[in-house]
């Protein structure tokens, strides 16, 4: 870890009315990292997503983005730069096709900058992009499935269109907010590769999780909050024994 | 008795003509063509066929005017989810930028109508800035504050010509031009917008509407789309505007009128939101509607009332969608 940190958060607080969300929270992030962000229910996972993608502002403290101060930036402006978020409950354009889905990132300033659809003349080309992305994530290009609305897609499919809609801007970071849950473990089992291709290819996943088992599967390192203030950080296995994590939140499991 | 139940199916027909077999013979073509052709071909020959009937020639004018009006309430309620409640704005600040054009500064009508549409949708934009980023009412309120808004500022100040107006406005010459300018504008604000919608820009805009979260953490600014889909919205209706200005030859604050802002609302319901002909075919039927019962005086807002809550209990769905589906699915009962 001697490279710089991509992502540094520093002493980040939110409150909202009485109840203190997150609490003087800091970790850092570097390049290539697959970093787990653990919790019981409530503990401030997806406030502490929410805090560094734009879309709330926290009440003190700092994100840098590669040195680049980026606290209480618009949600788009986080985005164009580089840090794509999932939402822990799916948010499809249901009225569009899968695949026209993709399009919206696709069309960003950001993607733009990249240029990589442009292949021939103006009309199709970005469905074609959306559609290659698709079949990438395992949305089957020979079938019906990226035709369909994505209103009647069923929620495995929903997840994947999530992330898709996260790699279709070539973010270097993406925050997947329990891309996991609510999946089956053969669903599961087909998202994994996807994790290990993203990071081969160099792209820093920060994965807020309850399943545990797959977290630890392809996490290289994980941090445990509760009631917003940060328990433990480091590698899974050290973090998983220790008391404080078990009480908080694996010890409720076990009883 | 058996339950049974009412099914749908695509007809034959329509699912022969997808995709690029929709050249593959006379009767596919014509099966997509036809009902665009009917609009057309209906629409150009209106002035023709009215001919025979002087008084309601002049009807096909602010029927039209309407129709305006009602692509673009449609547009930015179905496809952006803005609700504007100010057609009236639109018109009112596309007559009076017009008439300041044509009147104060002697630029003719064909120059100072297009003139108008552009800067008045600027105008109009840049008064509804505020409340672009915010969601939920906000901008329905907004929309519907301004034409009152302006309307007393007018009054008050008594500038551009006050409660009188400017009048002396060119209008255009020959009754035919005056038809075919706003027939021509319908169909291409109607096939244009439906193009538009489908492009890749429209989708991002039809994003907005579905969930606006999610196009922002696309790196797209929300706001900076609504600012574009009102431009586009005010465009047509500030061109509505301007050429009812010319067509009465005066602008006057009766442009700020509650009726363009109703109107074209209660179109939209009748024709079915959403498929942008729909509103269209609803100003179609409600505007020579209200100019028939003219007749009955006052009484006839109780007619219209009873004709709009009619349709909203027993076909909200409205016409087009109905019509639609008759057109490409055949129904029948089946054993459950």
């Amino acid at each position: 870890m001697s490279e710089e940190a991509i992502l540094s958060v520093q002493g980040i607080s939110k409150s909202f009315g009485g109840v203190k969300a997150l609490d003087n929270v800091s970790f850092d992030i570097y390049p290539g990292d697959i970093f787990g962000i653990i919790g019981p229910n409530g503990s401030g996972k997806t406030t502490m997503i929410n805090c560094i993608s734009g879309f709330i502002r926290p009440d003190s403290g700092h994100v840098l983005f590669e040195k680049k101060d980026i606290t209480g930036w618009k949600p788009h402006k986080i985005a164009h730069i580089g840090i794509a978020r999932t939402f822990q409950l799916m948010r499809p354009y249901y009225s569009l096709p899968a695949y026209k889905n993709l399009i919206i990132p696709l069309w960003s300033p950001r993607a733009k900058k990249f240029g990589g659809w442009r292949g021939g003349g103006k009309h199709g080309d970005r469905d074609t992009v959306a559609v290659d992305i698709l079949e990438e994530i395992g949305f089957e290009r020979d079938s019906r499935v990226p035709y369909k609305l994505a209103s009647t897609l069923p929620t495995g499919y929903q997840k994947r269109l999530e992330l898709a809609r996260c790699i279709a801007m070539r973010p270097q970071i993406i925050f997947c907010d329990e891309v996991f849950s609510g999946l089956s473990m053969s669903e599961i089992a087909g998202m994994m590769p996807l994790i290990e291709k993203l990071k081969a290819e160099g792209v820093t996943l920060i994965m807020v999780e309850h399943r545990l088992r797959e977290l630890f599967r392809v996490a290289n390192r994980v941090m445990a909050l509760n009631f917003g203030q940060k328990l433990v950080e480091g590698d899974p296995r050290v973090v998983i024994e220790n008391p404080k994590v078990r009480e908080a939140y694996l010890g409720t499991e076990e009883v | 008795m058996e339950a049974m139940r009412k099914e749908r199916i695509d007809r034959g027909l329509k699912v022969r003509t997808e995709g690029i077999y929709a050249i593959s013979g006379v009767r596919e073509i014509l099966y997509l063509l036809g009902p665009r052709l009917l609009l057309i071909v209906g629409l150009m020959a209106l002035p023709l066929v009215l001919e025979l009937a002087p008084y309601w020639k002049r009807v096909i004018n602010i029927m039209c005017a309407y129709a305006l009006l009602a692509i673009s309430f449609d547009f930015l309620a179905n496809y952006v989810g803005l609700v504007c409640l100010g057609g009236a704005f639109f018109t009112g600040v596309g007559g009076y930028f017009s008439a300041i054009y044509n009147v104060y500064f002697g630029i003719p009508v064909y120059l100072a109508m297009p003139l108008a549409a552009i800067t008045g949708a600027a105008f109009c934009t840049l008064c509804l800035l505020p409340c672009l980023p915010l969601r939920g009412v906000y901008f329905a309120i907004v929309t519907l504050m301004y034409p009152l808004l302006f309307t007393r500022i007018i009054e008050a100040l008594n500038i551009l010509g006050g409660t009188n107006g400017i009048t002396g406005l060119d209008n255009l010459p020959g009754s035919y031009t005056e038809h075919y300018v706003i027939i021509l504008m319908v169909l291409a604000s109607l096939f244009g917008m439906r193009r538009f919608v489908n492009e890749d820009i429209g989708l991002v805009l039809r994003g907005v509407k579905d969930n606006d979260q999610s196009v922002r953490a696309s790196g797209i600014s929300v706001t900076r789309m609504k600012i574009i889909a009102v431009f586009v919205a005010s465009l047509i209706g500030c061109f509505a505007g301007a050429y009812i200005a010319h067509l009465y030859m005066w602008a006057g604050i009766s442009l700020f009128a509650m009726d363009f802002s109703i109107i074209p609302i209660a179109s939209t319901v009748i024709g079915g939101g959403g498929t942008l002909v729909g509103p269209v075919i609803g100003t179609f039927i409600l505007v020579p509607l209200s100019e028939f019962l003219r007749f009955f005086g006052t009484f006839r807002i109780v007619i219209y009332c009873a004709v709009l809550v009619g349709f909203i209990m027993f076909k909200s769905e409205g016409l087009m969608i109905y019509f639609q589906r008759k057109y490409h699915q055949f129904e029948r009962w089946v054993k459950v």
